[in-house]
Parts: C-alpha cells; structure tokens; sequence
C-alpha cells in the first residue's frame, strides 16, 4: 500500500496538513501572468520558490516556462529586498526583451514587507524599464489563501492596466480563471460563435500548448497584449468566470473604471455552460447561433444515451471551488452522485454552495475547504465511505492504487498524463469530453470486474 | 566554431557587470601545464537571470532528506515548500518488508497562514509534531525551515528539542534550512547532513552483518539506480550498510559508524561527512562512481583492493567478467548510430561529470559540461580545497567540528597500511574534479542560465542536451533531444551494468529519434507553387 499508514478513523487536526488539495500563491500568479502577451513572469524572493513553480508548470504542460526570481540571500532577507528587484528588472529587460515583467512576491519579500509599488515606482524612475514596456504585479502572500488566490490577484494585477479613455471600445471582458489554455481557446470560440467581441484575460492558448517546429520562442504569439489590457476599461462589462479566480479582477473593473460586471460559475458542465451562453446572447443582444445549440444538443444526447452508467455512481473530488462548483453541479445534473468534496482552498462560501447543489440527494455530501481539507481527510472518507469514482489531480493517482478506484484526472496539477492542454472541459464540447473520460474510467472498470459470463460486448 | 568567439557572443548581451561576472564561470578548457585554470563556482546567481538552481531547502528536504522512508519530514511553512518537494524527486525506496514505514508518499506541512507569521509559528508546529506522532508513532520526526521561519525567528530547534523529550521513543530534530542561506541546494545538502550526522550516525551500534562492509555516500536512487549498485556489491558479496540517502531508513543513518568503508558517489552533496565519518570513527573513505560501466568495474575492484583478500578480489572480477559482455554487446549495437555525436551536460553536482563516461563509452563527445551547484574542487579537484575562499554565503553554513569518538573511534587501516594502498593505487580522499577528464577546448559553465543554454545549443548544435525539467522543453523546441538527468525522464536505472544499458538504448531512442524530422511540413520545406496538382 503506497498510503499504509492513513487510519480508517478520523481524528482531529488542527496543525498538520497532510498531502494538501492546493499550494501557494505564486503558482497561480506565474500561470495567470504567462497568459499575457510577451510577458516575463518575475519571483520576488528567494529562488527556490521560482524554481518549484517553473517545474510545476513544466511537469504539467510540457512546455517551457521562463520566470526570473529576485535570487535572495541572506542580506536580501534582512535589509529588503529592493537592490535585487531593481537589478533583476534591468537585467530581464536587456537579456530576454519581454513586453511585460509581471512580478509577484513570495512568503519572503511578503514577510520582510517589501513595497512593490515603491520599488517598481524607483524602477520606472531610474529608467530600468524601457520605454513602452510595462511592469504589472501582484502581491502574493502564500500563507493567505491559495494558488487559486495568487491567480486571482494576479488577474487584478492586470486589471488596474486597463484605461478609460471615456469611449467604449463595444468588447466584452471575460476573465476564464484558472483553466487550461485549451479551454481558453474554447471560450474564444464560443464568444466568436455567439458574436460577440471579448477581451479574454489572461489567455494561455497558443502560449502553454505550442507546436514543435525546430524554433524555441521564449515569447510566442499568443496571450492578452497589454493593447487589450489596457482597452479593458473601455468594455461594456467584464464576466468573471468563477468567484474565487476571477471576480476580484472584475469588481475592480467596476469600482475603478466603472466597467460592469458578472460573476458567473466557470462553464463547465451544461448547465454553468447555458448560463454563460444565455449571458453572451444577451449582453450581445443576438440569438445563439444554431451550430452551438447543436452541441448543446450533443452533449444531452450522450448524457442520455449512457445515464444508466452515470446514475447513482458515488464520486469523491478534490481540487479548486471554481472547477468543483461547475463540477459538483454538472455530475448532480447527471445523477451521479457527488460524496466528498475537499478544497485546500479556503472561502465558507464553497461548502455552502456545495451543499446547495447537492440538496436534492439523499444524503448529506462531505465537504470541506480550509487547511485541514487535505487528501488524507479525503482518503479517511473513502475508507469509511466508498466511492465509485475520483476526479482530482495525479496526487489522487495513490488512493486510486490503494482503494482501487477509478480515476479521472482533471484540476491541477496533471504529471502523468496528457491532453488537458489540447482538449477543453469547458462549454458544451468540454462537457462531452468530460463525460467520454468518465465512461472510460467506468466501464474500463466494467469490463475488468465483470465475471466472463455477463461479460458485455455493446454497452 | 572557437569557443573564445562563443564566449564572447554569448557575454555580450549581458549588462556589463553581469558579463564581468558570467566570465568568470565560463571557462575554456585550455590545458595549462598541469595545471587547469580557475573558475569561479558557489557563488550567488545574479537577480533576474533564469537559473537552473533552487534553494537550501529544496537540497535539504528533497534531496537529502527525501529519499528516507521510515522518518515523518514536517516542512514548517506556508504550503507550497512541501507541496513541491512532494514525490516530484524520484528517489525509490523498497518497502515491502511486511512492517516497513513509509512516509515517502505523504507530504506533511505546517501550512502556516498569517496569524503564525504575525505571532510566532511555535505553537503550531509544536502541535503539528504532536499530531504526526500520534497518528503515526513513527521513530523520527524531521522539522524543516523554510524562508520565512527563519525572518520571524522561530525556534525549531527548541521545540523539535522539547517533543523528542516529551514522547521518549521518537527521535525528533530540526534544520535550519531556509531557502534563502547559502547560494544554492548545496547549502541544503550540507545542512541536512550534518544534522543526520549529529542527531542520528552512531545512534544504534548494530550495522548490518558482513565481511566486508561499507557505506554508499551520496548515491539518492533516482530510477531505481542504488537498488542496480546494491544488486552488483551483493552479488561481489559485498556488504551496503547505509546508502546516505538513497532507499534509506532511520536505522542505517544510525548505524554509519559501523561500516569499514565509505564509498563516495556524489562528491559534492557529501564529501564532508566521509571526512567527519573518518576523524570521528577512523573509517577511511575513496570516490566511487557507478555510472558507466567501466567506471563501475574500476569501483568494484578498488572497493575490493581496500580490503585486500584475494577471495574478495576474484570475485569481483567474476562479476564483472559475468557482466560485461552482454553491456557490450548493447554499447556495439549500438555505437554505429552513437559514434561522433556531441553531448552538452549541466546538471547538478556531480552528474554532469559521471555522465560524461557513458557518453565515452557510446563514442560521443562531451563539448561542454557545467555544475547546477557545484564548488571549485568538484570542478578542479580536491587539491584547490585549502586555497578557496569562504565568502559571506558560505560562513552561514556550519561547519560542524568533530574529533575522534572517545568510545566509538577505531581505526579501520593503520597508517602503514593505508600508505600502502596508497602506493599500490588505490586513491584515498581523493578527487580530481571534473576538468581533467574533459578535451582541450570544450567549455565548462557553471551555473549555466537559460539565456545561455540557448545560445549555446545554437552555436554548438548538440546531438543532445542534458539537463532538469524546467530546461527539457526550451531545448527540445529548438529541435534537440533532450535528457533530464535530474529525473532521468521517467527513465533509468543508468548506474552499475543493467543501467549502462538502459542508458545506451535510452541514448540510442533520443537522438535517433524520428520525430525530430517532423519539424517542417511538406509546404514549409517547399513552399514553391508548382502549376498543377498531378492527379492519378
Ligand atoms: S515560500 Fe511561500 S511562495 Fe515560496 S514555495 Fe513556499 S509557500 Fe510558496
Ligand atoms: S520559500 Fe524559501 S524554502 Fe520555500 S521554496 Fe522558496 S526559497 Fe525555498
């Protein structure tokens, strides 16, 4: 057993998390600030932070991911770290040629107190930053909140880029939160389908999933520019895809430029999708266009042809509230049956949200989201509640092999396995993609399980 | 092209006081009269360049202490430090045994938020001991700091001090291994292991059974390589009492002082605790390196020369005898398609040397090799320690005294028997870095950046690249294969025999590849249009 020392019963923790359902702030940051067109993501600390996060993303995109760090050491700690910021700004500037430097801070730089705005203020100053480059950043204290929270302010980071000339530019901000480039590029495509014209931030398609062709690009042609950044003060309104990665970004918008705005459930699933269409269709004051009730009608279609597969199955998830509220009401849509729910991520609203969603089943839903809602409460759970299926990220890959149980991988981060880049789970297409990954997970249990005289060819 | 030109291509994009600085950890192999040129290593990466490197605590908690199984490691910090370092180092470890612990799949923090900043995470780390012991009771407890800790002062020592009183049957100790002291793992490693050195060799006075008994230092079982080490010395009849740290438990770091033997892998993550293992306990110690097959067999024969019994030594040629052909049957298999291609290496602190002998023995040439977080000897040998300078960053290291054990010190050699071998051979203390194995002209980097690898890999055109993950894909876009030697890419077992043929096939797959023949479609290769489309 890879978990052998995990006990059935339950005992209070206060203290120790043990294998954590999030990481730390700076993550998120780095993710939301490759997303910007030409943009450097910065790691205002020590280096070894920037260097867990580079290898984070890189395990789970396979691709690149160039950030510079503030390289702290001991004098850095304890007189500030200032001198370091400023050096590093210049040399990024001159080595790499970035458009955009974001910087983010990590639990160093946030305990000594440095004062990004004042160091970047002296930066602009000292002529360190060339002319029509930017520097955007976002303070990202790892010991509040969440990875889902660094992300979050990093997007805010990038709001307070935009401008109000006073003249609206007709565009529509959407701010998707913290999905896949993928997903990113899906909900470019259903903006486009629908009609109407978004500023999306930040956008890692074309960024996070590049084609191979004998040439590296440390900058590749994808990503918010800071054109459109800086015109997302001019929209008509901004959609924040989910409350936790990308409504702050938006209130912003609100409060500061007097943009409008929505706070929608991420669209995955059908449901949160519909509701995101029917928001479109309406801001844009158009009708859908058949080809996307077609796909609408696509993933009803599936849905009922296989409810007998889903129907009752029991679900145990861990990861991020955006994700698990679309998730959690997409699978409770479908009569499967969501049991355990956790998020390292902490916010009251999720658990009450959660239990909303499932209030219509039998039965009460575990659900948890503060420092103690770890995978190893989760696996406590399963041992004393058992699950049909689980969706999460690799690290539920060792409660898989232990409990044998199914899993779906979805979330962050994903190390072993592909596709995530490439293929969507949002919109109407992403949910039939997520329903094809869990009838897989399902009935390639099925078929293991089956004894050879029900064995079933056609299900 | 003259690796001068590249020097100087390379450094002049750099901000003048960076290029002073760069050029002096960019050297030109020259073969000086016995004597290699100097360059400049351990010291700080410069803000805002795109370093390989991590922190003292990544060398610490992963690389040290991570591949150690039967202790609980609590990480004192916000989340992500543990997070990161949880299972993403694939050091294995075996434990089948039927009551073998196993903590290595667990990742336990602290996870401090801002109210321990602002008050002290004293409390909360006490009671995080409290909860691991009791859900888990297991013999020792480790406490790692991470960058903040230290700015707000907690005492980790104190309290890891107080709870191993407090529960009496579990060992627990703390490092003070914050990310930002010294300039790179390398800080980590030396933490780690003075600490394992302190709190844990000498605890248990019963080391394994064995004739002839030694210890593996500095060998972490990436892709299963200690389990191929321990399959060659059990099968020489060779005893490994404790592996420092690869596939390791509480009671072998115990037992460390039991050993005849100390063999060194990894010169840089540990040659100071061989030295400390032999002031303390009179156990003399030699470099070893099991990557390459024919290093291998040079390590088998002087692990059995210092033992000296004829028995021993027939028997290792056995083994190797038994061995070798079939890793030479793959290494000619395999050569035609090997034979003259290039390899570039930056990795770590002693790789980016021991590779170089598989390359060898695949035909290929290394033209340019460089240490992640290496120090002058690991370049130059053992021979400049003396004259290296201790600057501020290394000072903030300990560097512990010890002196012979009163009890527990004996000599495994007297001195005329060590001088003895010594003049039959065999090497004792010694390390001659990895200049001296490397062409005239070939260029050696250390702390190779991003920015750098890049324009090298344009410049010299490698057949392949060697580095870690965050460099893999960077390189791979510009159309090179790239191994990790870091993470091996899934890959490995590459130490002992079965890995020197891992390591050719895998080698092999890499470069001969297909898919790197794929980067141009048919239209970008001829974009011309030609007048009409010819139907069948
Ligand atoms: S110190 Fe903070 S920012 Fe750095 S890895 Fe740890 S939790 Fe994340
Ligand atoms: S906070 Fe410090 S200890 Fe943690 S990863 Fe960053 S540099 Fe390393």
């Amino acid at each position: 057993m890879l978990l052998r020392h995990t006990p059935q019963e339950i005992t209070e923790r206060h203290a120790l998390t043990i294998n954590p359902a999030k990481t730390c702030q700076p993550i998120g940051a780095m993710y939301a600030a490759l997303g910007v067109h030409g943009c450097l993501p910065h790691s205002h600390g020590s280096q070894g932070c920037c260097a867990y996060h580079r290898s984070a993303l890189t395990r789970h995109y396979k691709e690149p991911i160039s950030a510079g760090t503030s390289s702290f050491t001991e004098g850095a700690s304890v007189f500030g770290g200032q001198a370091n910021l400023l050096q590093a700004i210049d040399n990024m500037f001159t080595v790499y040629e970035p458009e955009v430097v974001a910087v983010h801070t990590t639990c160093l730089s946030e305990t000594i107190g440095d004062d990004l705005p004042q160091i970047i203020d002296k930066a602009t100053k000292d002529g360190k930053i060339p002319k029509g480059k930017h520097v955007i950043y976002a303070n990202t204290p790892s010991y509040v909140g969440s990875h889902v929270t660094g992300f979050s302010n990093m997007v805010k980071g990038m709001a307070m880029k935009a401008e109000t000339t006073g003249v609206k530019n007709g565009k529509v901000n959407v701010i998707p939160g913290w999905v896949e480039p993928a997903d990113m590029e899906e909900i470019k495509r259903l903006s486009g389908l629908i009609g109407v014209d978004i500023i999306l931030f930040p956008d890692t398609s074309g960024i996070l999933n590049g084609p191979l062709s004998g040439e590296y690009k440390m900058f590749p042609e994808g990503g918010t520019t800071m054109a459109e950044l800086q015109s997302a003060g001019d929209s008509i309104g901004t959609l924040a895809l989910g409350e936790w990665c990308s409504a702050d970004g938006a209130r912003y918008l609100d409060t500061n430029n007097k943009v409008p705005c929505r706070v929608l459930d991420m669209p995955i699933g059908l449901m949160a999708t519909d509701r995101f269409v029917d928001a479109m269709r309406i801001i844009a004051g158009v009708s859908v266009p058949e080809e996307l009730s077609h796909e609408r009608g696509q993933l009803v279609d599936i849905i009922s042809d296989m409810h007998q597969y889903f129907f009752h199955k029991k679900v145990a998830l861990a990861g991020d509230p955006d994700q698990l509220i679309s998730m959690v009401e997409f699978l409770v849509s479908i009569d499967m049956c969501p049991t355990h729910v956790v998020s390292g991520t902490p916010g009251k609203a999720f658990a009450k949200r959660i239990r909303e969603l499932t209030a219509g089943l039998p039965y009460e839903v575990n659900v948890k989201c503060d420092q103690t809602a770890d995978m190893f409460l989760l696996h406590q759970w399963i041992k004393n509640e058992p699950v049909d299926l689980l969706i999460g990220n690799s690290y539920l890959k060792y409660i898989a092999r232990d409990e044998d149980i199914p899993l779906v991988r979805w979330g962050f981060p994903i190390l072993d396995r592909q596709g995530h880049q490439y293929f969507p789970t949002v919109g109407y297409k992403g949910g039939i993609r997520l329903l094809e990954k869990i009838l897989n997970a399902l009935l390639d249990r099925k078929d293991r399980d089956d004894p050879e005289q029900s064995f079933e060819l056609v299900m | 092209m003259d690796p001068a030109a590249i020097k100087e291509e390379m450094l002049s994009k750099y901000p003048p006081k960076v290029a002073r600085k760069r050029a002096k950890q960019i050297m030109i192999n020259e073969a000086l009269e016995n004597e290699t040129p100097e360059i400049t290593a351990n010291v700080r990466t410069i803000p805002g360049i795109i370093t390989m490197r991590g922190c003292t605590y990544a060398g610490c908690k992963g690389v040290i202490m991570g591949p150690t199984r039967d202790i609980v490691n609590i990480t004192h910090g916000p989340i992500g430090c543990g997070f990161y370092s949880w299972l993403t180092r694939r050091n294995q470890t075996d434990a089948t045994a039927p009551d073998a612990q196993n903590y290595m799949t667990y990742c336990f923090s602290t996870d401090m938020q801002d109210k321990d900043i602002i008050f002290g995470g004293e409390k909360k780390l006490e009671a995080a001991i409290q909860e691991a012991y009791d859900l888990f009771h297991p013999k020792g407890i480790c406490v790692f700091a991470t960058c903040p800790v230290g700015l707000i002062g907690d005492d980790i020592h104190a309290v890891a001090a107080k709870m191993k009183k407090k529960f009496g049957d579990c060992n627990v100790f703390a490092f003070s291994c914050e990310g930002y002291k010294g300039v790179s793992q390398s800080a980590g490693h030396h933490i780690a292991n003075n600490q394992v050195f302190r709190h844990l060799v000498g605890a248990e006075d019963e080391g394994k059974p064995g004739k002839y008994c030694i210890n593996l230092l500095g060998e972490y079982n990436i892709g299963g390589d200690g389990f191929e080490i321990d399959r060659l010395l059990n099968k020489c009849g060779i005893t490994n009492n404790a592996t420092f740290s690869g596939n390791s438990s509480y009671d072998q770091f115990a037992s460390a002082h039991t050993a005849d033997l100390n063999a060194v892998m990894c010169h840089r993550s540990i040659n100071y605790v061989a030295d400390m293992l032999e002031v303390k306990y009179g156990i003399p110690w030699i470099k070893v390196n099991f990557i390459g097959a024919s290093a291998a067999a040079k390590s088998l024969r002087k692990i059995a020369q210092y033992f000296g019994d004829q028995e021993l030594i027939e028997r290792v040629e056995e083994v190797i005898a038994e061995e070798m052909p079939a890793v030479q049957a793959v290494a000619e298999e395999v050569r035609p398609r090997t034979e003259g291609k290039t390899a570039m290496l930056f990795v770590g602190g002693s790789r980016a040397h021991h590779y170089q002998e598989l390359f060898k023995e695949l035909g290929m040439k290394t033209i340019s090799a460089g240490y992640e977080f290496a120090h002058r000897d690991d370049y130059e040998g053992r021979h400049v320690l003396p004259g290296l300078k201790v600057d501020a960053d290394s000072r903030n290291i300990e560097e512990l005294e010890v002196e012979a054990d009163e009890a527990l010190y004996s000599p495994r050699k007297s001195e005329e028997e060590l001088k003895a071998l010594a003049e039959s051979g065999l090497d004792f203390k010694s390390y001659d870095g990895m200049i001296p194995d490397m062409d005239e002209k070939t260029m050696v980097i250390d702390d190779l950046n991003q920015y750098e690898a890049e324009k090298m890999v344009e410049m010299l055109k490698p057949d392949i690249f060697c580095a870690g993950i965050k460099e893999k894909f960077s390189i791979q876009k510009l159309g090179i294969p790239m191994k990790q030697l870091h993470s091996y890419d899934s890959g490995g077992p590459y130490a002992g025999f079965k890995g020197a043929i891992n390591f050719y096939r895998e080698i092999d797959r890499l470069v001969n590849s297909k898919v790197w023949g794929y980067m141009k479609a048919p239209w970008q290769e001829n974009p011309e249009l030609s007048a009409t489309y010819v139907w069948e």
